[in-house]
């Protein structure tokens, strides 16, 4: 197959976001915000619609609307009435219908539904791998910033707390940051896969990290190579990008987690 | 039985003699209500790490606690004893500044480091973390800190385990671990003996008496069970939602208040007695009666 500049454009954003999606899919794994990672991903419709009826940059429009959903999540989530998976399985899908009933009316045929429920890496532009480049620098800077104390407040807040951390300071940042890493992926691996893309390399690499940044590196060595491995498969064999990355790295989880139970690590 | 009572001082920012649970004070928000006329022996204590007076708490229209004083100095072992529900880890966090009070007024020493070690502690093996990695959470601290600190605590085989792989008895020394490797001035150990046989009980107080000898710091320990940390406590403080008394534990043992909480199992367990003329003395074994002054104050149970 030859390296067509497209081509090449969609292996350097995956291997990008590959690596900037590590640290956040092991965080997500840990504090267990899968669903509130889905919920705020399926409400990226809703801000690629905002983005097109405002005529703004449409991953701004998304980082508005992630980022508010974000919030608003965080807020909802220390009411008592309604257990929290609930209200996120409700919101969730919410944001979503929210979404395509806004992209029919709103944009009308001006949006590519499918390009973004499942992502469509090989329209990948220059623009596009740009808010890679800086959202991915930003996002991994703060991140690496508030490593510590975001470690420290996943195994005991509490704790972290009293040993003098700004735990809530660095919890909203982790919301924050992880809106706008499901805005910029968006466009790569789509609003329904995004969190799979998430959390699915950092379960593989569990079984074999004895430490939590030795989780992350190797989360991002599967990642990386997974998205660059799904996606020469899927222009090989002329299958869909988004799920093609997702079926690959669901298929290296389970061989990692069936090798570990396998060996009897599997607690 | 009565704290020896710093009547100065003025070196504090309350102006000397003003009453510490006035409303007067120049702590803003600390003092909301007025509570006029405490002796000056509720002033806090000048040479205390830490000194709290007058902490109310409520939540929820519920009294968690009312009034309650407390002070741990330097190489001081304070045991916080009550039952549940008496607010004991409440008071660990307004102390810890985890919590805030709705009255009153908790002053540290200046760079006060505080060493805790939460009575919960969850671990989830989701995450992958060796002892050494989580003793160095919070602190810079290189190999030979870390195999230092858990030996001190007993534990040296355990630092390249997992953490969710440690027994209950690991697992309370390697957080007792994380608390000293902070070098603290002063160790907060809720219920450090959850999860920990009987006999690793006595061990790990034990253990807390030695680390207060050689390091010369101050300890405030929680615990339900005032029989087995008799041994380690230079002073008892019985809450329950407010202080029902407090001293020497051997005078807690035998307080009528005490009593009426826990039945006088713990003075049995003991072999205390009491005699009439208002001392005690350890008879270890002999057989004990009912005293004349727990009859006198076996009425019905007050509660404030």
């Amino acid at each position: 197959m030859n390296l067509e500049p497209f081509l090449i454009r969609a292996l350097v954003a995956s291997v990008v976001l590959g690596i900037v999606a590590a640290p956040l899919g092991c965080l997500v794994v840990w504090r267990r915000m899968s669903y509130f990672g889905s919920t705020v991903a399926h409400a990226g419709l809703l801000g690629v619609a905002l983005g097109i009826v405002l005529e703004m940059d449409l991953t701004l429009g998304v980082i508005v609307v992630a980022v508010g959903i974000g919030a608003a999540l965080v807020a909802l989530g220390r009411q008592r009435v309604l257990p929290v998976d609930s209200l996120l399985g409700i919101l969730s899908h919410a944001a979503l219908a929210a979404g395509l009933v806004a992209a029919a009316k709103l944009a009308g045929q001006r949006i590519d539904l499918m390009g973004y429920l499942f992502g469509d890496i090989l329209a990948v532009t220059a623009a596009d791998l740009y808010w890679l480049f800086v959202g991915g620098a930003i996002v991994g800077a703060i991140i690496a910033g508030l490593w510590q104390t975001l470690i420290a407040t996943t195994v005991h807040e509490e704790l972290a707390r009293a040993e003098g951390m700004s735990t809530r300071r660095a919890e909203a940042a982790l919301v924050i940051v992880l809106a706008v890493t499901i805005a910029i992926a968006m466009k790569i691996v789509g609003v329904l896969l995004i969190i799979a893309f998430l959390i699915m390399p950092a379960a593989a690499a569990r079984p074999f990290s004895r430490t939590p940044e030795q989780m992350v590196l190797l989360a991002a060595i599967i990642g990386a190579a997974g998205a660059a491995g799904g996606l020469l498969l899927s222009v090989a064999t002329d299958i869909p990008g988004g799920p093609a990355i997702v079926l690959l790295l669901a298929a290296g989880c389970l061989a990692a987690l069936g090798g570990s139970v396998a060996r009897g690590q599997g607690r | 039985m009565a704290e020896p009572a710093p009547i100065e001082s003025a070196s504090h920012r309350h102006e000397s003699g003003r009453d510490p649970c006035g409303s007067a004070g120049g702590h803003g928000h600390e003092h909301r209500h007025a509570h006029a006329h405490l002796p000056t022996s509720r002033q806090h204590r000048p040479d205390a790490l830490i000194s709290a007076r007058c902490i109310s708490l409520s939540r929820e229209a519920r009294t968690i606690l009312e009034d309650v004083d407390l002070d741990i100095g330097r190489g001081e072992i304070v045991t916080l004893i009550g039952p549940n529900g008496a607010g004991k880890t409440t008071l660990v966090r307004v102390l810890l500044g985890l919590e805030e009070p709705d009255r009153g007024d908790v002053r540290r020493i200046p760079g006060l480091t505080v060493g805790y070690a939460p009575q919960r502690f969850d671990r989830d093996p989701a995450i992958p973390l060796t002892v050494a990695r989580f003793l160095t959470m919070a602190v810079r601290a290189d190999a030979a800190a870390v195999a230092h600190v858990l030996e001190e605590v007993g534990a040296s085989h355990v630092a390249k385990q997992q953490l969710h792989e440690l027994s209950g008895g690991e697992l309370q020394r390697v957080v007792l671990a994380r608390a000293l490797i902070r070098n603290p001035d002063l160790l907060v150990l809720d219920e450090p003996v959850r999860g920990v046989d009987y006999v690793g009980e006595a061990d790990l107080y034990g253990l807390i008496g030695r680390i207060r000898a050689s390091r010369g710091l101050g300890v405030l320990l929680v615990s339900h069970d005032l029989h087995v940390v008799m041994a380690q406590s230079d002073r008892v403080v019985c809450l329950n939602r407010h202080v029902c008394c407090h001293g020497v534990p051997v005078s807690v043992a035998l307080h009528p208040e005490y009593v009426r909480l826990f039945g006088d199992a713990t003075a049995r367990a003991l072999g205390i007695y009491r005699h009439s003329h208002d001392h005690a003395h350890d008879l270890a074994g002999a057989p004990v009666g009912p005293s004349p002054e727990r009859d006198k104050d076996s009425g019905p149970r007050v509660t404030k």
